[in-house]
């Protein structure tokens, strides 16, 4: 197994996220080098996602490799039956680091422990996506200045929402308070309570998103998903009910920035966008000086072989 | 006395003792006993002053393994195991998990990679106020011992 892949954000020590945040600000100062030139990163997407399969690939570009791949599972051998351990040990032959999107959970450790060079995780079903935590904490840096002692209000589908549980994790090192805003199907699960009374990190919760959020300097939205319910007519309800609108942000703080991991559907309206404090389009961009940092990071310190 | 006797009946082998009545015939399962060739003596519902109702097994000429007392360390972690030689009890072993246990689980998460690649198990051991919790190494969901499945 190669010790540098990056699976789960919590491979990653406090001192190891600072420096990549450190790293994406220089990549954001100039995105386009020759760093990686020579360098054949492989993205096996075995489930779409446009998004984060063409930020990884325009990150890898810039820096000056090259990609391979593919995009569904539909057009790899993975569809003739093959196993996950022979596709990582082919690709690995041809690539210098895999980029791996999987419909499974925990698909990403197994590739690392098998995979003679890096995986980095895009995703392994609703378990971990590292990338987005790091580019989330990228962009609460850059807007706030500071990751230390902020208030974080959580808002949406708290329960399913991968996004949210690794931020709490990431976040635990930086001595945050976090408000947990869900309907009650949705809810915050009691491991995560149980990890933030364990680090001593306090919390509220709350089933109503109106004026919850005032004292917040982040707020960050996740999308409340159709299929978790059983009840279509509370999802209806719930949908309604979890729309920020432009004139809820009037008594927020100046400083507060609006985060989503997108894509959104109903819980951000779109009269939001023209205030200036809705950062997740910046957000989605900053993802890309994020993977350029991540991808840097993996490859460095690679044994010549 | 009695008691006693039941032991010393054995030569060489291996007795487990302080079994939940409940839970012997998953440890005849889990031991693959109803296809094991050695004698065997299954005792159930015998009285116990520490729990009330108890099962023993006693199997002879068979030492377990250390995947096999793990499993029996997640059904009944209070039994104990005896390994008798010329009728001694020569060793007295309780059951203590290991930090890690590989193969020996089932993931019960659906859509773990384990249960759909040909990957061994792994889950790491956690203790949290006297209950015992497997965390999947690979899909990181944690159950709790009493809830999992043995393979």
């Amino acid at each position: 197994m190669s010790n540098n892949s990056l699976v789960s954000i919590s491979d990653y020590s406090k001192e190891e996220i600072l420096s990549i945040l450190d790293s994406a600000a220089d990549f954001e100062a100039n995105p386009n080098r020759k760093s990686l030139d020579g360098k054949v990163i492989a993205t096996l997407f075995f489930e779409p996602s446009t998004r984060t399969r063409l930020s990884f690939e325009t990150a890898v570009i810039r820096l000056g490799g090259s990609i391979i791949g593919f995009s569904d599972a539909a057009t790899s051998s993975s569809s003739k039956g093959e196993t996950l351990n022979d596709t990582i040990h082919m690709v690995s032959s041809y690539a210098d680091a895999i980029v791996m999107r999987h419909p499974l959970e925990g698909a990403a450790r197994y590739a690392a422990e098998v995979s003679p060079v890096p995986v980095i995780n895009a995703g392994d079903g609703a378990n971990q996506h590292p990338s987005q935590t790091l580019l989330d904490l990228y962009s609460i840096l850059k807007t706030q200045g500071t990751l230390e002692n902020l208030t974080i209000c959580l808002v949406g589908d708290l329960k399913y929402g991968r996004t949210v549980h690794s931020l709490i994790m990431a976040m635990s090192h930086f001595n945050p308070t976090f408000k947990f805003i869900a309907p009650e199907e949705l809810k915050m699960p009691d491991e995560y309570k149980v990890f933030c009374k364990n680090h001593n990190i306090p919390f509220t919760e709350s089933t109503e998103l109106t004026d919850n959020f005032n004292d917040a300097d982040i707020l960050y939205m996740t999308r409340v998903q159709k299929e978790r319910f059983q009840d279509l007519m509370e999802y209806e309800r719930v949908k309604n009910v979890y729309t920020l609108k432009n004139e809820m942000l009037e008594n927020s703080k100046a400083n507060l920035k609006i985060l989503h991991p997108l894509p959104r559907v109903t819980e951000i309206d779109p009269d939001v966008d023209s205030n200036d404090k809705a950062y997740y389009f910046q957000q989605a961009q900053n993802g890309l000086y994020v993977r350029q940092a991540i991808v840097s990071k993996v490859l460095a310190n690679m044994p010549i072989i | 006395m009695e008691k006693k006797l039941k032991v010393a009946a054995l030569k060489d082998g291996t007795v487990i003792d302080h079994i939940p009545s409940d839970k012997l015939f998953k440890v005849v399962h889990i031991l693959h006993l109803d296809t094991c060739k050695n004698q065997i003596t299954l005792a159930n519902n015998l009285e116990s002053k520490k729990i009330g109702s108890k099962g023993l097994v006693k199997i002879a000429d068979r030492a377990l393994a250390e995947n096999e007392t793990n499993k029996l360390a997640l059904i009944c972690p209070d039994a104990k195991i005896n390994i008798i030689r010329d009728f001694e009890v020569v060793e007295k072993r309780p059951l203590v998990l290991p930090d890690e246990i590989r193969e020996v689980v089932q993931c019960p998460n659906p859509v773990c990679i384990t249960n759909h690649q040909p990957v061994q198990t792994r889950f790491f051991v956690l203790k949290e106020n006297d209950k015992t919790k497997l965390k999947c190494r690979y899909c990181e969901r944690e159950v709790k011992a009493e809830e999992v499945r043995i393979k």
